[in-house]
């Protein structure tokens, strides 16, 4: 118990950190990010805290910028995710029968595939940018949420409350909006925040193969694409990204983890 | 035969079991009644030792055989759990491992403790399933426990708890989970086997409905402490207490209501 | 259980027709005619029409999907525009190269994660415990890339002890630290779950050593619900494979899928997708059948 509340303390004061570094980049960046301003790849120094990159730019100004990047895809890509998830798990679960069994096929068939590939194949047809990378990420993981969402649907169903409700008259979005999904948060906040970690890990993987964020556009993972050829004369320029991703979703796991313990969802 | 004397047991935050003593000899069985939560399965497990951290056995002796139990070393215990002094709980429904067969899981504990080989110690899992009365024992014992009624998985729980003939049974509520007319077959194998095998029993249980009718003498017990003790006839008709009459009483208003 | 056997060979059946559905979907994503991509543009278009209706191109797309269909049922995923080999013998070459890295991986990750999570569990609360939790959670916010680059950095860059590329060390290290630590944590899930059961407190009062009643008797049960998640962690697996083979040149199916997605390969990209797909179908049938196998509760329900 104690140490989960310590974890999701520390997890959520870094997580804030980042955000807020991410909000106020701009503000505090030394550099423009997309401007070559020393010579390449220099070791970290008090003027190029976490040193300069292959073509000359300040990692720590990328580093800034591509927290926004990173964060945005994340938290967009889990949005989307957690709205399809939520739609289609909310129908399954509410009308049962015929239309539960078609999307739960769907689901077992969306699950079928290495998802990573998939959104892979599918970023190499499409224009790479980043709001195809935010769609692809949010449309190739909402699987885990309709399972949820329909669990919960399940369970709330039949509660007294909703019998009650349907007696009375009310509609089916209104019973579906208004009384269950309010009842069924928990488990999907908990299963946002853990999704956001794994889209932030997606889009840096994504980035990292040079189909996801394109540059100049700086995100962490597009900052480790080039780093591989460097990993002998410039190691900083691999370390520190991938250090910055772990942090972040390790502190999104820790948040997850206490809210789940705080808001008592079981799994 | 089994002396328990000014046993406490803690919890971080509660003491669950405050100095009580108890006797119980063979062939004899002693009652302990207290509402739920009041200590009674935590004394049961202590006299097993089977107290799990952060829960701590903070003093007293259970003497068992001229030994103290809870001085002996763990290699030695287990050599009294389930041979000499056996356990049975109050669900039968989760208390059998439903991964094995329950002839396996009665012979295992004849394996163990009296180092039969395999073919014997099912042949032993065989009788006892006998002796509780399951029917066709001998092809039963390949079943698995979720095969079994509620009933019979605590007459499988018995047969398993006197598989090594132990000198003590201590049985926690095992007709809780149970329903009426179940309780009373329970009760009557309990009666049965007692005389069989001249058992000491102590009977852990919130009514006084089934000590009536099995236990000469009973203990009560309120938050983790004994607040009266004695013969069970006399505790009946002069409870001293008022918690003791309040546990009377509910079980009055029970059979009033039925 | 046969009845039960075949019941889930069934189900496949609309599984990989979804499949073959999105892959087929996903593959007509690509902009432009495929013929355009590696016929020379100055070809005459009398030519072009041959080639189109050679491919069945000039067909309605429903009728482009069922031929499809129909020789994605024969294992026939047409050519390789770069290699112009058949589809299915370039993934027949890497595939066990695959599979050579993913086994071991699969074995080893077994071999560490189950006393890992059982000690976990059983030392609850211990520096051990806190140690493998802390190391599970960080297992699984690391990049897999990026462990790859840093094992690479320390092992091959900074200690001369294998070489980046060619070996199979590194890659082997990367996919199992990727694979253990999700089920690290479910095994000592599972396994504390179980120890909180009334059946192991019937275990310890039948005066089983705790050696015993650990395991034998906690972690029967405990690899019930792990054999369920090995089957889920499949399509992870898999995933894990295309990026860890590009990072270390490892010459598998996964480094053909990403290269082939640079080339714009689409025959080869929707072979492979199909084929992950039906492997790990065929995996988690395999753990369900497993699952029925070690849970006597279901077999008998499944065998009725």
């Amino acid at each position: 118990m104690r140490r989960v509340n310590r974890q999701a303390l520390f997890g959520a004061a870094l997580l804030g950190f980042f955000v807020i570094l991410a909000i106020i980049a701009p503000l505090i960046a030394p550099y423009n990010p997309d401007e070559i301003v020393e010579s390449q790849t220099l070791a970290p120094s008090l003027s190029h805290l976490f040193g300069t990159d292959d073509l000359g730019r300040d990692l720590f100004s990328r580093a800034l910028h591509g927290a926004r990047i990173s964060l945005t895809v994340g938290f967009v890509a889990v949005l989307i995710s957690v709205l399809i998830g939520t739609l289609f798990g909310a129908v399954s679960g509410y009308y049962g029968g015929f239309l539960d069994s078609v999307i739960m096929r769907f689901v077992d068939v969306m699950l079928a595939f290495p998802s990573i590939f998939l959104i892979l194949a599918i970023q190499s047809m499409l224009t790479p940018n980043i709001y195809n990378v935010m769609a692809v990420i949010g449309l190739t993981s909402w699987m885990g949420v309709a399972r949820l969402v329909r669990g919960e649907f399940l369970r709330i169903r039949e509660l007294q409350y909703v019998e009650a409700a349907r007696a009375i008259g009310c509609s089916d979005p209104r019973i579906i909006f208004r009384h269950i999904l309010p009842n069924a948060q928990s488990p999907i906040i908990v299963a946002a925040t853990l999704g956001m970690a794994g889209a932030i890990l997606t889009e840096s993987a994504l980035s990292f193969l040079g189909l996801g964020v394109q540059p100049p556009m700086a995100s962490w993972g597009n900052m480790l694409m080039d780093s591989q050829a460097y990993l002998f004369d410039a190691p900083w320029m691999s370390i520190i990204p991938g250090l910055l991703i772990l942090l972040t979703v390790l502190s999104l796991y820790f948040v997850g983890e206490g809210l789940r313990e705080k808001l008592n969802v079981r799994g | 035969m089994l002396e328990v004397r000014n046993l406490s047991v803690v919890y971080p935050d509660v003491t669950a079991v405050e100095g009580v003593g108890l006797t119980v000899a063979s062939g004899e069985s002693l009652g302990v009644v207290g509402e739920s939560g009041s200590g009674k399965s935590t004394l049961a497990l202590a006299i097993m030792r089977l107290i799990q951290p952060p829960g701590r056995v903070v003093s007293g002796e259970v003497i068992f055989d001229g030994r103290d139990l809870l001085k002996l070393p763990e290699p030695e215990m287990v050599k009294v759990r389930g041979a000499r002094i056996s356990m049975i709980f109050q669900d039968p429904f989760t208390s059998l491992n439903p991964v094995f067969t329950v002839g396996e899981q009665i012979a295992e504990t004849i394996r163990l403790h009296q180092g039969m080989n395999r073919v014997d110690a099912w042949a032993g899992a065989v009788r006892m399933l006998e002796t509780v009365h399951i029917k066709e024992a001998a092809k039963r014992a390949h079943d698995y426990p979720h095969q079994f009624s509620g009933g019979m998985r605590q007459r499988v729980m018995i047969a398993m708890a006197l598989a090594c003939r132990p000198e003590i049974l201590i049985a926690d509520e095992p007709t809780t989970a149970l329903d009426a007319t179940i309780q009373a077959e329970v009760v009557r194998l309990l009666r049965e086997v007692q005389a069989e095998f001249n058992l000491g029993i102590i009977y852990i249980t919130h009514s006084f409905d089934i000590i009536k009718a099995l236990c000469r003498r009973v203990i009560v017990i309120n938050k983790g402490r004994v607040v009266e003790a004695g013969e069970t006839e006399k505790i009946l008709s002069e409870p001293a207490q008022n918690y003791t009459k309040k546990l009377i009483n509910s079980l009055r208003e029970l059979h009033a209501a039925h | 259980m046969r009845k039960y056997l075949f019941r889930r060979l069934l189900q496949l059946v609309p599984l990989l027709i979804g499949i073959s559905l999105i892959s087929f979907f996903v593959m007509h994503l690509a902009p432009g005619d495929p013929t355009a991509l590696f016929i020379d543009p100055n070809v005459k278009p009398e030519e072009l029409a041959r080639v189109r209706a050679n491919w069945g191109l000039d067909q309605p797309i429903y009728v482009q999907y069922f031929l499809w269909l129909k020789n994605a049922c024969l294992l026939d995923f047409g050519r390789s525009y770069t290699t112009g080999q058949p589809v299915i013998n370039e993934i027949g070459q890497r595939l066990p190269v695959t599979l050579l890295l993913m086994a071991p991986s699969f074995l080893l990750t077994l071999l560490i994660t189950i006393p890992l999570g059982v000690i976990s569990a059983v030392r609850k609360g211990s520096w051990f415990d806190n140690a493998v939790t802390f190391l599970s959670f960080a297992g699984m916010a690391i990049p897999t890339f990026w462990l790859g680059l840093m094992l690479m950095l320390l092992f091959s860059v900074k200690l001369h002890w294998f070489p980046a590329v060619g070996n199979i060390i590194l890659p082997l290290i990367t996919m199992t630290i990727g694979s253990l630590a999700g089920l690290t944590r479910y095994q000592r899930a599972s396994m504390l779950e179980v120890l909180n059961q009334d059946f192991i407190r019937t275990a310890r009062a039948k005066g089983l050593p705790e050696r015993v009643v650990i395991f034998k008797h906690a972690l029967r049960n405990a690899l019930i619900p792990t054999v369920t998640i090995l089957g889920l962690t499949l399509p992870d697996l898999f995933g894990g494979a295309f990026i860890i083979e590009t990072i270390f040149a490892w010459p598998g199916m996964g480094r053909l899928g990403v290269q082939s997605i640079f080339q714009r390969d689409y025959p080869i990209i929707m072979g492979i997708v199909m084929i992950s797909a039906l492997l790990i179908i065929i995996g988690n049938l395999l753990a369900d059948i497993g699952y029925a196998l070690v849970d006597p509760r279901i077999r008998y329900e499944k065998s009725k």
